[in-house]
């Protein structure tokens, strides 16, 4: 994981409630966690709710924080049941979602991969605005239980091992979970990107 | 394809490993080997290696806008602690 430039936290000083190093820890860890509740709900006004609710949980749990995972594991699987208690509150179906891949039972297919090489296309294509908010979208389409696992593992690069605790997850779990929605999202991009050269080819001829 | 369809699906499961560098030496071999003679394959893996990879890049550049941190450090009384 890639530490903002901020200098170790003293923990029995943040334990203890002292404000400068209060507002350290969140210094060091709001862009994380606002960007782990963006990702998981697709909306500023939800993450910024998500990034509050999160921070003074973890200020008040601080004194009984224990030290068996890191803090930023501790702080992130906060963030992570605040983001769903929300999700499942704005829309109680989602929780249905939680369930053990029923809705997949397709896709483990090969016939079901698309074989279209799309890794080729200019930089500026994959980092333009059109298509940061296709990914943000595909994101939003998987499950709650492959998102979290997406997001922390991929997106904010923590090792199977953080992602597991963050979860409550067994490795072999979090290796799956991940493994699917992966796929789900290469099968979406392979689409959209699909598209995107039929498009411009039809364009130049 | 057709020949080769059920070991793809068999190796296929293997791919997320695979490109984590996770995957165990002997299945590595496996798999590299079925890669230099499957195109459908190759595209597989190098297209799901680019997934990943977009997603870690646009990632790396999103903060907290400065008026989302200042609620929250008020919301949290400590706004006048800020360096």
């Amino acid at each position: 994981m890639i530490e903002p430039q901020v200098g170790p936290l003293n923990l029995e000083a943040l334990q203890n409630g002292d404000p400068i190093e209060q507002t350290r820890f969140v210094e060091l860890f709001s862009d994380r966690i606002y960007r782990l509740a963006l990702k998981m709900l697709a909306n500023s006004h939800d993450a910024e709710d998500v990034l509050q609710e999160t921070f003074i949980k973890a200020l008040n749990a601080l004194p009984n924080f224990e030290g068996r995972s890191s803090l930023s594991t501790w702080l992130y699987r906060i963030a992570v049941n605040e983001s769903l208690m929300l999700l499942r509150k704005k829309k109680p179906e989602a929780s249905i979602q939680e369930d053990d891949f029923v809705d997949t039972e397709n896709e483990d297919s090969f016939a079901a991969y698309q074989i279209l090489d799309w890794c080729c296309l200019p930089e500026n294509v994959f980092m333009n605005n059109e298509t940061r908010a296709v990914l943000d979208q595909q994101i939003q389409k998987l499950p709650e239980n492959l998102r979290a696992v997406f997001i922390l593992r991929d997106i904010e690069g923590l090792s199977i091992r953080e992602t597991a605790e963050t979860l409550d997850l067994s490795e072999t779990n979090v290796k799956t979970r991940l493994f699917r929605a992966r796929l789900k999202l290469r099968e979406e991009l392979s689409t959209y990107f699909g598209e995107f050269i039929q498009e411009n080819t039809n364009g130049r001829s | 394809m057709e020949d080769h369809k059920n070991h793809c699906e068999e190796l296929i499961t293997s791919i997320s490993e695979y490109v984590e560098g996770s995957i165990n030496p002997q299945l590595c071999l496996e798999l590299e080997k079925h890669l230099s003679e499957c195109h459908n394959c190759r595209v597989v893996v190098n297209t799901l290696k680019k997934t990943i990879d977009i997603y870690r890049e646009q990632n790396t550049q999103d903060k907290v806008p400065v008026d989302v941190k200042n609620r929250l450090l008020a919301r949290l009384h400590l706004e006048d602690y800020r360096k």
